[in-house]
């Protein structure tokens, strides 16, 4: 054991050297990496946000509140509340489904069902929203049947919720499919073999361990729902009153030179967007060891 | 019931890699199985055909006389431990134990008070009282090695299933672990089969040792048994070191180059064979009959013993020999090797 402290010295030096030699010379390099990026932030983030506040309540406090009380606003506000009610809680179910299926299950035409699962992000929403026109619209494959027995669902809520769910549908996947694949079925099988049910494995075992992975889907699922413009906007008709959301009715006030108006209905869904990464931080900084447990190993 | 688990030439592929090719097993009741053998020989497969994690394409599996393809994952009662534990990340280590209990069909359920007795009592059997209340992230990797176990054990299960149990520990923790188990075996007295690669630990633990390859099983038998007297080359090279030498067997005698080197052969036939050598049985002798002239190239120490490498002419490897008494040759030096045991095959 004596003799084993002298290699040990000669060695001890060198990790020294070599940390100073990867952080030692690249200051330059470091301080314009983070200007770069603060400047980015700047400039395409916070400077709009801004704008979009700052425009909000330029007419004052009474302009903004008759703004958004005003019924055409009110009702914009309550139909995408309700869109995001039904596609959210439809997109869990079916998210949580399909990670299963991908993460726990080898089978074929996996690897297309996992490419397909991004197919949302990569389809301009405008299309997405056309796809369900063809289908279900007057002129659409199911149009005949669907008038015949006055069922609607393009240019009503029911095609809302459909062009929502279709756009939104990655997010909650996405988050989970990595997650559930790194961890592996073995807790699952052990519950199994303990006589658990199915049922019950995935309750006690399965969901607590990607709690918050779902929750972050959850949140950005949310985010999207209530923010989606382009498919909606093919799918509602844009009836006021009746099928239009909030980001459809600030393009309106928009067009017709009510700035003030469509800033302060755009203030709203800005602060839901600065309220949702307000809930993310806040939950990592409070729950960070629980994140953290239940990401290793 | 005389046979705890019949497996009956269980084949199993996966894709097209046949895991499995007819492996036919019997364990007996209490009995402490080792599955042994090198990364892809199937031994995980079977364990997990034995619990039913996998289905077996062809051959069954009967625990007493009944075939578990009749028994669903739960009435199969098994204890299944995996090598990285598999403890419930969001459950405190009282849950984890408690789970099996917690999750039996409403009317065979303990009631809550019993429960919390059990899983006190199995914390005290693996020499970890009092950490109910813990998360398996605060614990070492040996606590939670045991409080994987506490948690099979608690379904008293029919067997107890381990895979790779000490795969993931380091040496130390490993060496106490294994002589924890096999006094926890004695005092449990489950029927237990568990899953290695490691030879050291299988021999040292179990009571019999299966060893696979390549999805077959070469041999079955007592650790002294397969150690002694290997069925095949694989067991004899993967069960420890062993020199190889091609020899010609004639008559009793087996010839390296036309020199005797070992005798009183019975069994053999005669022709050209496989002679495997371990470096124990490998003695320097000042003269005698049967001896294998050679050179003392290089001397290293294995553990508690010094092991001399010997070149010997006409062999391409240097031979390994175990040097028992204190006085070492000399690097150089012209030594003869007596043979004192060795297992000889047929070439194939």
């Amino acid at each position: 054991m004596s003799d084993a402290s002298l290699p040990l010295q000669a060695e001890d030096l060198e990790p020294a050297r070599a940390a100073r030699h990867v952080s030692g010379e690249s200051r330059l390099v470091q301080w314009s990496l983070v200007a770069i990026s603060l400047a980015f932030l700047c400039l395409f983030l916070f400077l709009p946000l801004i704008t979009v506040f700052v425009e909000a309540s330029a007419r004052g406090w009474q302009a903004y509140r008759e703004a958004i009380l005003e019924p055409d606003a009110l009702a914009a506000i309550r139909l995408t509340l309700l869109v995001a009610a039904i596609a959210v809680p439809i997109n869990i179910v079916i998210g949580i489904a399909a990670a299963w299926a991908i993460a726990k299950f080898e089978f074929r035409g996996k690897s297309l069902l996992t490419s397909f699962i991004d197919l949302p992000f990569s389809v301009s929403p405008v299309i997405s929203g056309l796809v369900f026109v063809l289908l279900f619209g007057a002129q659409g494959y199911f149009g005949l049947w669907l008038k015949a027995h006055d069922i609607q669902i393009v240019f009503a809520l029911p095609g809302i919720v459909l062009a929502t769910i279709f756009v939104t549908f990655p997010f909650v996947a996405r988050e989970l499919i990595p997650h559930m694949q790194s961890l592996g079925s073995a807790e699952e099988e052990t519950a199994l073999t303990l006589g658990a049910s199915p049922w019950r494995t995935f309750l006690t075992v399965t969901l607590p361990n990607v709690k918050w992975s779902l929750f972050y889907g959850v949140l950005l699922c949310n985010a999207r729902a209530m923010g989606e413009f382009g498919a909606v906007a093919v799918v509602s008709g844009k009836i006021r009153g009746l099928t239009n959301t909030m980001p459809l009715h600030v393009e309106i006030l928009y067009n017709e030179y009510m700035g003030a108006a469509a800033f302060a209905v755009a203030s709203l869904l800005a602060g839901l967007a600065l309220v949702t990464l307000a809930l993310k931080t806040l939950l990592e900084w409070h729950f960070a060891d629980a994140i953290a447990a239940s990401r290793r190993h | 019931m005389s046979v705890a688990v019949t497996i009956e030439s269980v084949e199993k592929r996966f894709q097209n890699f046949p895991a499995l090719r007819g492996v036919s097993l019997d364990i007996q009741p209490g009995e402490l199985v080792a599955l042994l053998g090198p990364s892809g020989s199937g031994k995980t497969t079977l364990l997990r055909v034995i619990a039913g994690l996998e289905q077996a394409e062809r051959g069954r599996v009967l625990f007493g006389d009944i075939d578990t393809r009749d028994l669903s994952l739960r009435d199969r009662r098994i204890g299944f431990v995996f090598q990285h534990y598999a403890l419930f990340k969001t459950m405190t280590v009282g849950e984890n134990v408690a789970f099996g209990l917690k999750s039996r069909p409403r009317g065979e359920r303990p009631e809550p008070v019993e429960i919390r007795r059990r899983v006190a009592e199995l914390l005290e059997l693996i020499q970890l009282p009092g950490l109910e209340k813990r998360y398996p992230s605060q614990l070492s990797g040996g606590q939670r090695q045991r409080v994987a176990l506490a948690r099979a054990l608690a379904i008293e299960p029919r067997v107890l299933l381990l895979d790779e149990p000490f795969g993931a520990l380091d040496a130390k923790v490993r060496k106490e672990l294994r002589a924890w188990l096999r006094q926890l075996h004695q005092r449990t007295g489950h029927t237990t089969v568990f899953v290695t690669h490691d030879q050291e630990e299988a021999l040292e633990l179990a009571d019999r040792v299966a060893i696979l390859s390549d999805g077959r099983l070469e041999q079955v038998g007592s650790p002294d048994d397969v150690y002694d007297h290997p069925a095949t080359p694989f067991v004899c090279e993967f069960l420890g070191d062993a020199n190889h030498l091609p020899v010609k067997v004639v008559g009793s005698q087996a010839f390296f180059l036309d020199r005797p080197v070992l005798g009183g052969l019975t069994q053999n036939q005669g022709g050209p064979a496989s002679l495997y050598v371990r470096p124990q049985h490998l003695r320097i002798v000042d003269d005698a009959p049967l001896a294998l002239p050679g050179v003392v190239e290089h001397l290293r120490r294995n553990g508690p013993l010094r092991r001399a490498e010997v070149a010997v002419e006409g062999l391409p490897k240097r031979l390994d020999v175990d040097l028992a008494s204190q006085v070492a040759p000399a690097i150089g030096e012209r030594v003869r090797l007596r043979i004192t045991h060795g297992s000889l095959f047929a070439a194939a």
